[in-house]
């Protein structure tokens, strides 16, 4: 079976858009292909003419300091991700969510854009992204536009990019404010794994926090499988926002976040009760981890 | 609109047309013929084809070529090259090119040094993904070394010595001084040879990327095949259609059952699975074949194969052995659903629980599980002339080249379906990336030899990991239920078993597995009433058939986490109720065999016992209670013991024989011979030592070839723990006996007395005069001899089952600790440190002894905890290796070997087996450790997180209730 007939390497966007306007369709963008190609492979994903390889698209390999934001492209390989610096101090949940995905051979050319483009609510990057509240930026034939990182999903499998017309150029993540002798920013990333089968996270989580002394002035937290979508906790978030971390205020977070998420049973993986239960640990886990980074003095 | 693509492979610039769908690794191994960059499972899941593009690592299976426009390869085959250019003191050494590809980097030369070569497929790899760590990070920690080397798969499970291997290459680099030695302690039975550390004969070759596995042959004008499989469980084949494949370009033959020529099953001991299902037939299982086709290229090969159209009448699927075993549901053979109901019977039962203070009755399950041997399953058959020569294939032999654990059987089979002589065919072994027991049934051998036959042109058959897990026999799926009786003070009185073994669709080695599990299945103990029943039977799963442990692997589990539940019973320390049982040199075991010698369970019991106390710290008794730290209160850690034996040797009345044949060439090199199996466990090192040890020579003065029907003698199947013993013993005889000859002839030449003649570091002194080997063979030529010995050896005899007597030979004893860490929130399992000492008579092959222990440790702990092969109503789920986990280097505990050594007499040197014992206890060392810990008895495997959580909390809630 010929999986690709072409294959199709454009130097920049709008050789891409050219290539997406003419290449003998069907046709696809492929970045790191470690998902793309296996599931071409193994039949998920009909064959197909054209593969639109955009990891030598210069913009979608960029990671740098735009003002007050992080821009990581979309083919960026998730292992430079782990590794750069600038994620490294800005975005501490992306970098181990980053060193977690799959092995470090894949992590080599796997990227973000591929994480998300899967659109699997529980994508290690894509729960990492969610909680540092990124954008999305789109480059389509009429031009480029940001979209909120919620938008990118419609449901489990389903992205809202139109395939062979529009590609994700990069994420664009808020940094925040300089850290002050009673304010700083934290985050952090969690998963929990079961040893047999698919190596895909049975529950991941990522809190974003900003501490004002021993108040969280604001929060973002993320858990997949949440839901269909990348599943964002705001109730919790609405709990915990303004008030302090301790025993109390963390139990009523975590009713407020198992009211509002739906832990589903995946055959072989985790039945949605045993979700709930080891919820506790993994949200306790990693709301402490970000607390105490974000620890003042 | 092809592209062209260009780049350099270790420094050579290439500029190739591009091809629609290839993939890097098809560029490197297939067009550049760099077959150092292997293929496990073409799914990004094992790092076998690991190449650095522009000094990264990444997977070549998965890695489009066209994205390596203008980028650097550096594959295994370029990196000894990459070495010398580096370290190069001047430009003149730069330019001899030729020399830069015979340096060994240090990391290759440690992992040979420190025996991380085993089957040697996973290396490339391996070293490729330590490259790039040590290229970023010169001084990395174990946890650094672990964290690069994550998802880069070994089956052999060697991740110790890896580690070990580039923690010492790394020092190299840094300080320029030479690779740090292992220390891996020697026999404590003196030999000059045997006994010590020496490299393995294929190391080299298996580091630098130039070692050949069957897929790495190419002939000319070679054929694709690809089989047609039937793809339900269980059903009549009533109509195939193959004329579309047919008419297909490129296709040259499509064959069906009616094209089969003689026989038209094969089988390892009963012949009942079909080459191919015909039409009217019964389809049994997923992976019969129904249709086989040969074509220019594999594309079309595949294309063709799905152009075969297939209708067939569905029948009700037998899933499991009790179903099998129920009155009315379909008869899958001819005989019935029951391949063998196994009995052994000793004593009195009705005496022996009358006597009984306890009685405790259990049923434990076990899964199915898959060798998932790195390399997949690969024939190819060439036609030849009998003198070779060119032109007229007329009267052609038949070459199979593949990875067999059992080369003559695979030539009966072949020679059986095409209806030939026998020396029409000759199977040449290749080095085999693992086999693990599941390369004893031929796969694509058979197919192969027709298609050839047919196309007078060789053909190439490579299955691909999803086929491979598909079709080849797994180990048996189990119900195992023990009642066991025992008085207050521990002694064991009564132990009854009834087993259900899922042999699958066809018999492979079932009744024989399944046999070993209910003998085994009242474990290493002293019991005076036994009673064992299993029932062997046929289901419409893939079938079942030898895996390291050959059914003891699952009635261990059985029976060893009975023994911790009999001693919490009785209120008696594991360790202790296990030392009252143990087996010791005058027991009777089950089968009424007396046991006379080399029976070193105590002392495995003691030293395993000792050497926990001391790294915990902890007394017999405090051992086996839950610990935890105050700050993690939820991660409780304990330890579990386990016991086991295990047979060396066919046994049960089997003639147990193996030919090895040794010869001096003028040169003073010896090479000895045998068709015995390499798949990585070390036996060509054993067979090397043991002549060194024999004819007083260094080992490198002996070379070694084994696994060609034509040119070695039969050593007989490569199962059972086997080979050190019986061709360790053929390959030691044959060289006595060689010896023996020359020492008569140079006595007659120098008129001395035979004794004077005297074999010394590679001289032979008689009388005054020394001669080095290739004056020897000079002399024996002069004289008209051959300097060539053959030895058939035949172990001592057994008895079948139910004679009473001696079932086997030997018996190899092997005790387990396992600190295991369980997260009471979660359920996750850790298993954080091993300690595994195994009675092996003696130690031949210290180094490969190391990596058999800590790879029995590892597919322990895979059985344990991370591998199930999952059927649903005959249909595999688990059909590719990102769905069937093996352990990586990440869940390695810390293991030490302890190595107990009670020689037994017809051993070679006392010799034993090992290769399966090592890692029977593994498995419920670790579900008894999750047990102490949480109170959780796992008795169906793997162990399932979600339930031990469950069952936590369920108990947590009713503990609330009740307060």
């Amino acid at each position: 079976m010929t999986l690709w007939q072409n294959y199709l390497r454009p130097k920049n966007l709008s050789e891409a858009m050219d290539a997406f306007a003419d290449a003998p369709r069907p046709l696809l963008p492929i970045a790191g292909g470690t998902d793309l190609l296996l599931d071409l492979e193994q039949g998920r994903h009909s064959p197909i003419q054209t593969l639109v390889d955009v990891t030598s698209i210069r913009e979608l390999t960029l990671l740098e300091q735009r003002g007050n934001e992080l821009f990581i492209g979309a083919a960026v390989p998730v292992n430079r991700v782990a590794r750069d610096p600038l994620t490294v101090r800005h975005a501490q949940a992306l970098t181990e969510a980053c060193n977690l995905i799959a092995g470090p051979q894949v992590r080599n050319v796997a990227t973000l854009g591929g994480n998300v483009a899967h659109a699997l609510p529980a994508a290690d990057g894509t729960i990492a992204l969610l909680a540092l509240n990124v954008t999305a930026e789109i480059v389509s034939a009429n031009g480029a536009r940001r979209i909120s990182f919620k938008d990118l999903f419609l449901g489990p499998g389903k992205s809202s990019i139109k395939q062979g017309e529009e590609l994700i150029v990069g994420f664009h993540i808020p940094i925040p404010n300089l850290p002050t002798p009673n304010y700083q920013s934290a985050s952090c990333f969690q998963r929990i794994m079961r040893p047999q089968g698919v190596a895909l996270p049975i529950l991941n989580c990522a809190v974003w926090l900003e501490r004002e002394n021993d108040t969280i002035k604001d929060i973002r937290i993320a858990v997949g499988p949440g839901g269909g979508t990348p599943f964002r906790a705001t109730k919790a978030e609405d709990t915990l926002r303004g008030g302090s971390l301790n025993e109390a205020t963390f139990e009523s977070a975590l009713e407020a976040l198992l009211a509002q998420a739906h832990f589903r049973t995946s055959a072989r993986r985790a039945g949605a009760d045993y979700r709930r239960h080891i919820l506790s640990g993994l949200f306790g886990d990693t709301l402490k981890s970000a607390w105490e980074r974000a620890g003042i003095g | 609109m092809a592209n062209q693509i260009s780049f350099t492979v270790n420094e050579n610039q290439h500029t190739l047309k591009a091809k629609p769908n290839e993939t890097l690794s098809d560029l490197l191994r297939y067009r550049l013929r760099l077959t150092g960059t292997k293929i496990g499972c073409d799914e990004a899941e094992c790092g076998a084809c690991t190449v650095l593009v522009d000094g990264e690592p990444v997977l070549a299976c998965m890695y489009p070529a066209e994205r390596a426009e203008g980028k650097s390869v550096l594959t295994i085959e370029g990196l000894g090259g990459e070495f010398t250019a580096k370290h190069a003191k001047n430009a003149k050494d730069l330019e001899k090119k030729e020399e830069r590809g015979k340096t060994l980097h240090p990391l290759q030369e440690a992992f040979v040094e420190h025996g991380a070569v085993q089957c040697g497929f996973c290396i490339p790899g391996q070293i490729m993904t330590a490259y790039a760590l040590l290229e970023r990070n010169p001084n990395p920690t174990r946890d650094e070394v672990r964290f690069a080397l994550k998802d880069t798969l070994c089956r052999c499970a060697g991740y110790p010595t890896i580690e070990n291997a580039i923690l010492a290459a790394a020092e190299s680099l840094r300080t320029g001084e030479p690779v740090r030695k292992p220390n891996v302690p020697d026999s404590i039975h003196i030999h000059k040879s045997v006994g010590h550390t020496h490299l393995r004969p294929d190391g080299i070759e298996k580091v630098n990327g130039r070692a050949i596995y069957t897929d790495d042959l190419v002939f000319d004008n070679m054929l694709f095949a690809k089989v047609k499989r039937a793809m339900i469980p269980h059903g009549f084949l009533t109509k195939l259609d193959i004329s579309k494949a047919k008419a297909l370009k490129g296709v040259v033959a499509v064959l069906t059952a009616e094209d089969i020529p003689a026989e038209r099953n094969h089988g390892l001991i009963i012949y009942d699975w079909p080459v191919m299902v015909g039409v009217g037939e019964r389809v049994r299982y997923v992976g019969d074949a129904i249709a086989l086709v040969a074509a220019e290229t594999l594309e079309v090969a595949n294309q063709a194969s799905a152009l075969i159209e297939a209708e067939f009448d569905p029948q009700t699927v037998i899933t499991n052995p009790v179903m099998a075993r129920e009155e009315g549901v379909p008869q899958i053979h001819e005989k019935g659903n029951l391949l063998k109901h196994i009995k052994v019977r000793k004593g009195d039962m009705e005496k022996g629980f009358a006597e009984s203070d306890v009685i405790l009755e259990h049923t434990f399950h076990t899964p199915t599980y898959d060798h998932a041997f790195i390399e997949p399953e690969c024939s190819i058959a060439v036609p030849v002339k009998p003198d070779r020569s060119s032109g007229d294939l007329s009267g052609f032999r038949l070459e199979i080249y593949c990875g067999s654990q059992i080369p003559y059987q695979d030539r009966t089979q072949v020679a059986r379906v095409m209806g030939w002589d026998e020396s029409r065919v000759r199977v040449v072994g290749q080095l085999m990336g693992g086999g693990f027991g599941g390369k004893e049934d031929v796969m694509g051998q058979i197919h192969v030899a027709m298609l050839a036959d047919v196309t007078k042109r060789p053909v190439k058959l490579l299955f691909d990991r999803h086929e491979s897990l598909l079709v080849h026999p797994k180990r048996h799926a189990t119900q195992i239920r023990i009642k066991i009786g025992a008085k207050k003070d521990g002694r064991i009185v009564a132990s009854e078993s009834e087993l259900y073994g899922d042999t699958g669709a066809y018999a492979s080695l079932g009744e024989k597995v399944m046999t070993r599990a209910t003998t085994h299945s009242a474990g290493p103990y002293d019991v005076p009433n036994v009673r064992a029943d299993c029932y062997a039977m046929y289901t419409n799963n893939p079938p079942a058939g030898a895996f390291r442990g050959f059914g003891v692997t699952q009635s261990a589990f059985a029976v060893e986490s009975m023994m911790d539940m009999l001693a919490e019973k009785l209120n008696i320390e594991p360790v202790e109720l296990r030392r009252i049982n143990a087996l010791h040199v005058g027991s009777i075991t089950n089968t009424g065999q007396e046991l006379r010698e080399s029976v070193g369970l105590m002392e495995c019991i003691d030293k395993v016992s000792g050497a926990m106390c001391q790294v915990s710290g902890l007394s017999e008794r405090d051992v086996f209670k839950p610990h935890v730290k105050l700050e993690t209160p939820h991660l409780v850690r304990s330890w579990g013991f386990a016991a086991a034996y295990k047979n060396t040797g066919l046994g049960g009345g089997a003639p147990d024989i193996s030919n090895a044949e040794v010869e001096l060439y003028d040169n003073g090199m010896f090479e000895v011979r045998s068709s015995s199996a390499e798949m990585g466990q070390g036996l060509v090192t054993v067979m090397r030592l043991t002549v060194a040890e024999e004819m007083s020579v260094p080992p490198e003065q002996v070379k070694v070839l084994v696994m060609d029907t034509d040119l070695t003698p039969n050593g007989g199947p490569t199962t059972a723990s086997r080979q050190t013993f019986v061709t360790g013993n053929a390959s030691r005889y044959a060289a006595k006996t060689l010896r023996d000859a020359i020492t008569a002839t140079l006595a007659e030449k120098y008129d001395v007395k035979p004794e004077q003649i005297r074999f010394e570091n590679g001289i032979v002194h008689a009388n005054g005069h020394s001669m080095t080997y290739a004056e020897v063979a000079k002399e024996m030529k002069a004289l008209g001899q051959h300097p060539r010995a053959l030895y058939e050896y035949e172990a001592p005899k057994t008895q079948p089952l139910g004679t009473g007597g001696d079932m086997h030979f030997a018996f190899s004893f092997g005790v387990q600790a396992a600190d295991v860490e369980v997260n009471k929130l979660t359920g996750e399992v850790r298993v954080l440190r091993v300690i595994s000492a195994n009675d092996v008579g003696m130690a031949v092959n210290p180094l490969g002894l190391q990596g058999q222990v800590e790879g029995g440790v590892m597919m322990g702990l895979g059985n344990a905890l991370t591998e199930e092969f999952i059927m649903d109503n005959g249909y595999v789920v688990t059909d590719r290796l990102a769905r069937y986990r093996i352990p990586g280097i990440m869940l390695t505990p810390e293991i030490t070997s302890i190595i107990v050594e009670h020689p037994v007499a017809a051993g070679p040197y006392g010799a034993k087996g090992v290769g399966e014992i090592c890692s029977i206890p593994t498995t419920p060392a670790i579900t008894n450790a999750i047990y102490n810990a949480v109170g959780v008895r796992v008795d169906r495997l793997p162990v399932d997180q979600e339930s031990i959580a469950r069952e936590i909390w369920e108990r947590e809630e009713q503990g609330k209730i009740e307060l």
